[in-house]
C-alpha cells in the first residue's frame, strides 16, 4: 500500500475541535464532515486539498475528544495519510479502526514543508519527500493493523472473521 | 518485575497471569459506553459488522447528553437513532431526559462502575471512573461498536507515571486546582499513551467528587487513563451507590513507572488554565486583570454535588455583576434535585445565575451558553481550545467552582480569598 500526495503542514496539538468542530457534530456523513474539515485552524484546507494529499503536523495530532469525526473528516476529504511525530492515543485507535494510514516519524516531519510532494509506503514504512530528495524511515505497521487496515478498518475485519462462524461471539 | 494498578486490571481482563508495557492484548469488557454524539457512528458500524445482538444487555450504557434536550432537528434524529437501537437491543441503561445526566457524572452514580471495573466508551473523558480504581478509557465509535458486539477490545498495555500525592489542600484548593497544577506541569502531552497512578496519603484529603475530577482531566494530559488507589471513601461511596461485587487491585511495590513526581498539596494555589490549552496554567495570584463575559459552571469535570456547595457558599447572598451572565448545569437529576432541596438553586438564582437541566450544553459548544466573537469565559469544564465554547475568537479559562463563583461576583477572575476578604 502506498500514498502520494501534496502536504498541509501544522504545528503542535492539533486538537478535534478544530479539524472538525463540534458545531458539526449534528450529523455523521462523512461528506458533510469533509465539507468543514480543519476549518478552524486552515480555513483554505477545504478548497485547496486535492485526493491523495497528505498531512503533516508536529506533536499530539489529534488531542483533545474521541470524536472519530475527526479521522473521518480527514479521511473523507481525500487525505491518504497522516504523519505526525506523535498521534494522541485516541485518534491513533480511531485512524486505525477506520482505516485512514497514520505513521509517527520525528524526522520526516522535521525534514518535510508545507507543498512538498511526499510519498509513502505503509509495508516498509520508508516516507520519501520527493521535493527535496531526502528519505525517511518510520516504523510499519504491527501485522494485526496492517490486517486492519488491508481491510479498510476494523469494521470490515470483524465482518470478514464474522463470516466463518455467523455471529460475533 | 511488578505490575502497575492498571497492568493488573488489564492481566486480570485478559485472562494472563501478567502484562507488561507495549504488550497487545485482547480483553474482556464489563461495560461500554456512548452518547447521543459517537453511539449513531457505532451503531451504523455495529451494523455494517453483520452483529444482532448485543454482547450483554446489562453492560451497555447509552447517554443521550451532548445536545439534549434535543437542540436542533438533527440532534432530535441522532437521539432517535440510539433510542431506537437501545430498545430493539433491550439495552437496560439507556437513559432518557428525565432520568439522565452527563454520562461521566451519571454512571458512577447509578453503580454501573466499581473497582477492578474495565470499562471502553466512546467518549474521551471516560477516563473519569479511574476514581474508582477502575481501567477506564475514552475509545472512538469503531471500538465501541466492537465492544458492543463482542465485549472484548484491543489494547496496548501501558506504562505509567506515578503521582504521590502529600499534605492537604489548603482554602478553596479542590481536584480541579490540584489536576490543572499537575498538566500544567506535564503538559497536554505529558502522560501521552501513558497511566496516571495517583497514590500518597494526600488522597484521602481528596473527596470523591475531586477525584472524578481528577481523573476526569487525565486525557488533558494525553493520558490513557488516570487511576486512584482505592481507599475507605471509594469503598463508602462504593457501597452507598452499586450492589455489583468489585476487585481492589493495588500497585506493586516493585512496579516500574516512566517517572515519579511527588507532590505537596499545601503548596498548590487555585490555578487557572488560560487560552487555549488546559496547560498554559497560572496560578490566581499570578492571573491579573481579566475581564469576563459569562461564568459556566458545571460538566462532567465540576458539576457535581460539591462543585455545587461551593458555587452556592459564595454567590449566596452577593449579587452576580451586572453584565456577567452566569449559567450552572448540574450533572445529574439527583444531582439538580439534591441542590434543589439543600436550598443551592435557589441561592444560586437569587445571586443572578440561571440553572439549566442536566446536559453538556456549553462544555462543547454545542447549545445553552455559546459564545460570540471575542468573548471570555471562565468555566469550570475540562478543555479551553479554540472555538470550544463558540466563535473561534473567543477564549475560555479553565478554573474551579469556587474561583467561577468569585469571579462571577466581580467580573473579572477573582481568588475566593479576595472576594471574601474584602467583605
Ligand atoms: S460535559 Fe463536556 S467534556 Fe464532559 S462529556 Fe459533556 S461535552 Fe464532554
Amino acid at each position: 500500500m502506498k500514498a502520494k500526495g501534496r502536504v498541509f503542514r501544522y504545528n503542535n496539538n492539533v486538537d478535534t475541535d478544530v479539524i472538525i468542530p463540534a458545531r458539526y457534530l449534528n450529523t455523521s456523513d462523512p461528506k458533510e464532515l469533509a465539507a468543514h474539515c480543519m476549518e478552524d485552524i486552515d480555513p483554505d484546507f477545504v478548497k485547496n486539498v486535492k485526493p491523495g494529499d497528505i498531512i503533516v503536523a508536529d506533536r499530539n495530532f489529534g488531542c483533545g475528544s474521541s470524536r472519530e469525526h475527526a479521522p473521518i473528516a480527514i479521511k473523507a476529504s481525500g487525505v491518504s495519510c497522516v504523519i505526525a511525530s506523535t498521534f494522541a492515543r485516541i485518534f491513533y485507535r480511531n485512524a486505525i479502526n477506520i482505516g485512514l494510514p497514520i505513521l509517527e516519524c520525528e524526522q520526516a516531519v522535521k525534514g518535510i514543508e508545507a507543498g512538498d510532494e511526499v510519498e509513502v509506503d505503509f509495508d516498509t514504512g520508508i516516507i520519501r519527500n520527493l521535493t527535496k530528495g531526502t528519505t525517511f524511515k518510520a516504523r510499519p505497521f504491527p501485522e494485526f493493523m496492517k490486517k486492519i487496515m488491508a481491510a479498510d478498518g476494523l469494521v470490515n475485519y470483524i465482518r470478514t472473521k464474522n463470516a466463518g462462524d455467523g455471529s460475533p461471539s | 518485575m511488578g505490575m502497575t494498578m492498571t497492568q493488573k486490571i488489564l492481566a486480570a481482563h485478559a485472562g494472563l497471569d501478567r502484562v507488561e508495557a507495549g504488550q497487545l492484548i485482547e480483553a474482556n469488557l464489563d461495560l461500554v459506553l456512548g452518547n447521543d454524539i459517537t453511539s449513531p457512528v457505532a451503531i451504523r458500524e455495529f451494523e455494517k459488522m453483520g452483529a444482532n445482538k448485543v454482547f450483554h444487555r446489562s453492560k451497555v450504557a447509552l447517554v443521550p447528553d451532548h445536545f439534549t434536550p434535543n437542540k436542533d432537528i438533527k440532534a432530535a434524529e441522532q437521539c432517535k437513532c440510539v433510542r431506537e437501537f437501545a430498545k430493539k437491543m433491550e439495552v437496560e441503561n439507556y437513559f432518557e431526559v428525565g432520568e439522565m445526566g452527563i454520562e461521566h457524572c451519571l454512571l458512577p452514580e447509578k453503580g454501573l462502575v466499581v473497582p477492578g471495573d474495565l470499562v471502553i466508551g466512546a467518549d474521551s473523558h471516560t477516563c473519569t471512573y479511574g476514581a474508582l480504581g477502575a481501567f477506564s478509557t475514552g475509545v472512538g465509535s469503531t471500538d465501541m461498536a466492537a465492544g458492543m458486539a463482542t465485549g472484548k477490545c484491543w489494547f496496548k498495555v501501558p506504562s505509567a507515571i506515578k503521582f504521590v500525592l502529600k499534605g492537604k489542600p489548603q482554602g478553596w484548593v479542590s481536584g480541579k486546582d490540584i489536576i490543572l497544577h499537575i498538566i500544567g506541569m506535564i503538559g497536554v502531552d505529558g502522560a501521552l499513551y501513558k497511566s496516571m497512578e495517583f497514590v500518597g496519603d494526600g488522597i484521602q484529603h481528596i473527596s470523591m467528587d475531586g477525584r472524578f475530577t481528577m481523573a476526569n482531566m487525565a486525557i488533558e494530559a494525553g493520558a490513557k487513563n488516570g487511576i486512584f488507589i482505592v481507599d475507605e471513601k471509594t469503598i463508602e461511596y462504593v457501597l452507598n451507590h452499586s450492589s455489583k461485587s468489585w476487585t481492589v487491585y493495588e500497585p506493586d511495590a516493585d512496579a516500574e513507572y516512566d517517572e515519579v513526581y511527588e507532590i505537596d498539596l499545601s503548596k498548590i494555589r487555585p490555578t487557572v488554565a488560560f487560552p487555549h490549552l488546559p496547560d498554559n496554567t497560572r496560578t490566581i495570584d499570578e492571573v491579573g486583570d481579566v475581564e469576563i463575559d459569562q461564568v459556566v459552571i458545571g460538566s462532567c469535570t465540576n458539576g457535581r454535588m460539591e462543585d455545587l456547595r461551593v458555587a452556592a457558599k459564595i454567590l449566596k447572598g452577593r449579587k452576580v455583576k451586572k453584565g456577567v451572565r452566569v449559567i450552572v448545569f448540574p450533572g445529574t437529576q439527583k444531582i439538580y434535585l439534591d441542590a434543589l432541596k439543600e436550598g443551592i438553586i435557589e441561592q444560586l438564582i437569587e445571586a443572578g445565575a440561571v440553572v439549566s437541566t442536566p446536559t453538556c450544553g456549553p462544555c462543547l459548544g454545542g447549545h445553552m451558553g455559546i459564545l460570540a466573537k471575542g468573548e471570555r469565559a471562565v468555566a469550570t469544564t475540562n478543555r479551553n481550545f479554540v472555538g470550544r465554547m463558540g466563535h473561534t475568537e473567543s477564549e475560555v479559562y479553565l478554573a474551579s467552582p469556587a474561583v467561577a463563583a468569585a469571579s462571577a461576583v466581580t467580573g473579572k477572575i477573582t481568588d475566593p480569598d479576595t472576594l471574601l476578604k474584602a467583605d
